[in-house]
């Protein structure tokens, strides 16, 4: 057992030390939701009026309602990012290492994924700590309580990044993930607006947006960082994280897709 | 009891049949030569050895671990040097050597030892703390050479492991790893460098997927020079 765990630290460690080597990296996922919190929601708040909608027990400021998003935004952007790491891996050939490790694929495909989970969550607490500064805060254990929503969400999207890695071929064909998976993910989801919103407009994108994983993750973190329990929202998140996980076993499967081109 | 041995191999991409009825055998101590021009089917036969691919067809055992049925023993007696690099090169050769070493559950008690001494054996061990993208290419492939070596495997498979470098660094590997089959190691060795072929090696010719000529260097190509009989046996373009 200790030699799964020496893998699993040493892949962690390994994540962690490219992270911290890759500083542009880290200042982008703080910039980028920085500028939705300051930036967007100044111009947005004046043409969206909230409700009170649960969690919150008050009217809200329209950069408090979108807090959550962009925490889930953080773990997204950061799925997609390790998602393109793999892809770079292969293509440099360290891929090839990790894969001829005798160690069972799915365990280090696990192991690989709850590293770049444990960077998403730090990056998440940097831009908590910056949108404080900002004068946008959570209630005091809001940032205890979001930790355990963080994770599983960080997860589920990490592993949906693994999912796309074992089918994108080249790093060129990373525009399209960010065309055809981030932004509609995104803004299918009630990050930016409350649901109820949507279904003023359109029902069909209402019900898109129900169904969307993402906007679970959201309401997930929404609802722990006040203090309380959305347990439809973690069941869907946690089957969402074990399908695409498992999934992502099956796609790097040595029999199955991922090496399967020539070279 | 041969340390490698792969028997009737068969893969295809789609309609292209890349192995046909592969099969060859290794005794302990042997440098084997796997010589064959571009699309023999080399790399094709080197990621099913490596369990990056799995073939439908055919059995390959590595230390008389059967690949299919107890991979991680097999995989465990394989040590391997890719043809393209796998190293971090933000990392030093240590760190690199380390990660490795949890990759195939070496125990850390007594892995600093093990990396020093994997590192002395390729004369590498005054570059430890260096930062891999420092090093030159040779250096950098005598890294990976002592990395493959590091959970002491029985056999060593290295694919192209000359490409990039120049003459003397693909001279100095060349010798060192003849020194370590050697030692006992069993080594196979893929090439499309007939110069990288001595006389005495044992040598295998894979064409089109199959296995074309298997046997002595000096005892395969009769008079002629090897770079020769290649060619007129390939057919191979230059």
């Amino acid at each position: 057992m200790s030699a799964y765990l020496g893998v699993m630290r040493a892949i962690m460690a390994r994540e962690f030390l490219r992270f911290v080597h890759q500083r542009e990296r880290f200042l982008a996922a703080l910039v980028r939701p920085l500028v939705w919190l300051v930036v967007f929601a100044a111009g947005f708040r004046a043409a969206l009026g909230l409700s009170i909608i649960p969690p919150y027990q008050t009217y809200i400021t329209y950069e408090t309602y979108i807090v959550p998003g962009l925490c889930a935004m953080v773990l997204l952007f950061n799925g997609m990012q390790s998602s393109l790491s793999l892809v770079y891996d292969r293509e440099m050939g360290s891929m090839r290492l990790l894969l001829t490790s005798p160690f069972p694929r799915g365990w280090l495909l696990f192991c690989r994924l709850l590293g770049a989970t444990l960077i998403s969550v730090l990056q998440v607490y940097a831009f908590l700590g910056a949108a404080a500064l900002f004068g946008v805060t959570l209630p005091g254990w809001g940032y205890v309580a979001v930790l355990p929503a963080l994770i599983p969400a960080g997860l589920m999207l990490g592993a949906l990044g693994l999912v796309l890695s074992s089918f994108i071929k080249q790093l060129e064909n990373f525009a399209g993930v960010m065309n055809f998976v981030i932004f509609p993910m995104f803004f299918l989801s009630s990050a930016l607006y409350p649901l109820w919103r949507m279904a003023e407009s359109s029902e069909i994108l209402h019900d898109i947006s129900a169904a969307n994983p993402f906007t679970h993750a959201v309401e997930l973190i929404r609802f722990a960082a006040y203090l309380q329990l959305n347990s439809g929202a973690l069941l869907w998140v946690l089957g969402w994280a074990t399908a695409l996980g498992a999934l992502a076993i099956w796609a790097y499967d040595p029999g199955r897709a991922l090496m399967r081109r020539k070279g | 009891m041969a340390e490698l041995e792969v028997s009737g191999l068969r893969y295809r991409y789609g309609a292209k049949q890349a192995l046909d009825g592969v099969g060859f055998a290794l005794p302990r101590g042997t440098f084997c030569a796997l010589l064959g021009p571009n699309g023999a089917g080399k790399s094709t036969l080197v990621s099913l050895l490596t369990r990056l691919l799995v073939a439908p067809e055919g059995r390959i055992t590595i230390a008389g671990h059967d690949l299919q049925t107890a991979p991680r023993r097999a995989v465990g007696a394989l040590g391997v040097v890719f043809q393209q690099p796998t190293l971090d090169l933000s990392l030093t050769v240590r760190q690199n050597m380390a990660y490795f070493a949890a990759l195939h559950g070496l125990p850390r008690k007594g892995l600093d030892a093990r990396i020093d001494a994997a590192l002395a054996r390729l004369a590498m061990a005054e570059r430890a703390q260096e930062k891999v993208g420092a090093l030159n290419g040779g250096h950098r492939r005598r890294m990976e050479l002592a990395r493959a070596l590091l959970h002491e495997p029985r056999v060593l498979l290295l694919d192209e492991p000359t490409v990039g470098l120049d003459a003397a660094a693909r001279a100095s590997i060349v010798a060192q790893v003849h020194d370590l089959a050697d030692e006992g190691l069993s080594v196979l060795w893929t090439t499309h460098l007939t110069d990288e072929v001595r006389d005495s090696d044992r040598l295998l010719v894979l064409h089109q997927g199959r296995i074309l000529a298997d046997g002595v260097t000096r005892d395969i190509r009769g008079g002629q020079p090897l770079a020769e009989w290649f060619l007129t046996h390939t057919e191979a373009v230059t």
